[in-house]
């Protein structure tokens, strides 16, 4: 007898049952072989329809249209019990309990001085703390920050994929570094240092994912991640600029 | 706004930078051309926006957003298709929206290009398949969703989502066996 059509289909697509069978009897059979070679071709022409590319820029026209109709969307109320895990306040609060002891200063001194990092060419009016002792205080925070999200990143990226991985202590971990990360990356912005802003700005995408992810990875999760991770060769790039602040640190007039 | 609320739409940003392409590919799988398309994934956010609070990690973002973005295109082209019959469709650059412009992937060398006719007929049968055949179609094919998944983004049996997908193959192939 002859394969059906169904199951043709769904060997094609991997889902077909006794799969084995089943290419035994193509391997044997010229009639099925030809069918199943005729559906190839149909999915073939399917799989090249092109698709239009709405092109590089089209996420921040997405955002442009969407921004205006989010504050009349305000999202439903939320339930007293149920916090999302990463909420802002939720952050900082994660963040002051893991911050060094120096950099714990409060967190408006850190912003303040995150501003000073990458220096803007506006002065600052009141300069609570001596110039010196803020720089060394936030350069020693950032560096801080860079090795733990290179420690993270290194323990994903070397996770052997197995059907369960617990991961619920890293993603807790990611979620505490982008609050964190979102300072930096807004304070290197806006000192114009497009460089550290893109190494950041990747990192925020992995720390989020992560954060986002399920406290246990399926193997293809993981991978998933672990693509991401190596895609934009962020491991690296982490260490460059975790090598330059570390130097900076360790000059004796800080910046 | 209040301090939370900024936060909040920061992290929402995010996502939309990261997830807007592929959710855009998907939708004009999904809906076959470009306006509806840019509808769904505009849809999709606010949507997402919406529940923003009670996502707690629990999917990825990723699929996340593409169950939300899979069920606006199919009440989009439910609304289609008892509005007009059946569902508009367009043949790529024929499109004359202007919010985006469509620019077709160009083929690669190993890349066979599709004769028009071949197109013309696949554009057509995809636009005469039913709104949950071409949902279970496109997600099978094109997301390689397993069927135990698309059951689950469909709502339907294990059953009914194979049927849909297998119709959805028979009808591509009545419309293209003959010039392959
Ligand atoms: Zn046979």
């Amino acid at each position: 007898m002859h394969l059906s059509e169904e199951q043709l289909v769904w060997y094609r697509y991997g889902e077909a049952k006794g799969a084995a069978a089943i290419g035994e009897h193509l391997a044997a059979c010229a009639t099925c072989r030809a069918a199943y070679q005729s559906l190839e071709r149909v999915l073939a022409a399917v799989d090249q329809m092109p698709a239009p590319d709405p092109g590089e820029n089209y996420a921040a026209a997405v955002w442009q249209r969407l921004e205006p109709r989010l504050q009349q969307c305000r999202p439903a109320q939320r339930d007293e019990g149920a916090v999302r895990s990463l909420t802002l306040t939720a952050l900082f609060a994660t963040w002051r309990r893991l911050a060094l002891a120096a950099a714990m200063a409060v967190l408006i001194v850190a912003a303040f001085l995150l501003g000073r990092f990458w220096p803007r060419p506006q002065t600052v009016a009141r300069q609570p703390i001596p110039e010196q002792v803020r720089e060394r205080i936030l350069l020693v925070a950032v560096g801080e920050h860079l090795e733990r999200s290179q420690m993270i990143l290194i323990e994903l990226a070397n996770a052997n994929p197995g059907p369960q991985l617990d991961v619920s202590s890293e993603r807790q971990w990611a979620a505490d570094l982008v609050g964190d990360n979102r300072l930096y990356r807004q304070a290197a912005a806006r000192a114009g240092d497009p460089a550290i802003t893109a190494v950041l700005d990747d990192l925020e995408r992995v720390l989020l994912e992560i954060a986002h992810s399920p406290s246990t990875l399926s193997g293809g999760e993981l991978e998933r991640i672990q693509r991401q991770i190596e895609s934009g060769d962020i491991l690296f790039k982490l260490r460059v600029v975790e090598s330059k602040v570390r130097r900076q640190e360790e000059k004796p007039n800080g910046l | 706004m209040s301090r939370p609320e900024i936060g909040r739409q920061e992290e929402f940003r995010l996502l939309v930078e990261q997830h807007s392409r592929a959710l855009f590919g998907l939708a004009w799988r999904m809906t076959g051309n470009q306006q509806d398309a840019e509808e769904v994934v505009q849809e999709t956010f606010l949507r997402a926006y919406r529940s923003f609070d009670r996502f707690d990690g629990r999917a990825q973002p990723g699929t996340w957003l593409h169950r939300i973005a899979v069920n606006c295109a199919l009440d989009l082209l439910r609304t289609r298709r008892h509005d007009a019959g059946r569902v508009e469709l367009q043949a790529v650059g024929s499109d004359a929206g202007d919010a985006v412009p469509a620019r077709d992937t160009a083929p690669g060398p190993d890349r066979l290009l599709l004769s028009a006719e071949v197109q013309r007929r696949l554009t057509a049968a995809l636009g005469r398949l039913s709104p949950t055949e071409r949902a279970a179609f496109v997600l099978r094919h094109y997301q390689g969703c397993p069927i135990e998944e698309i059951s689950r983004e469909l709502r339907m049996s294990e059953n009914a989502a194979k049927n849909c997908v297998f119709r959805a193959v028979q009808k591509l192939r009545e419309a293209l066996q003959p010039l392959l």
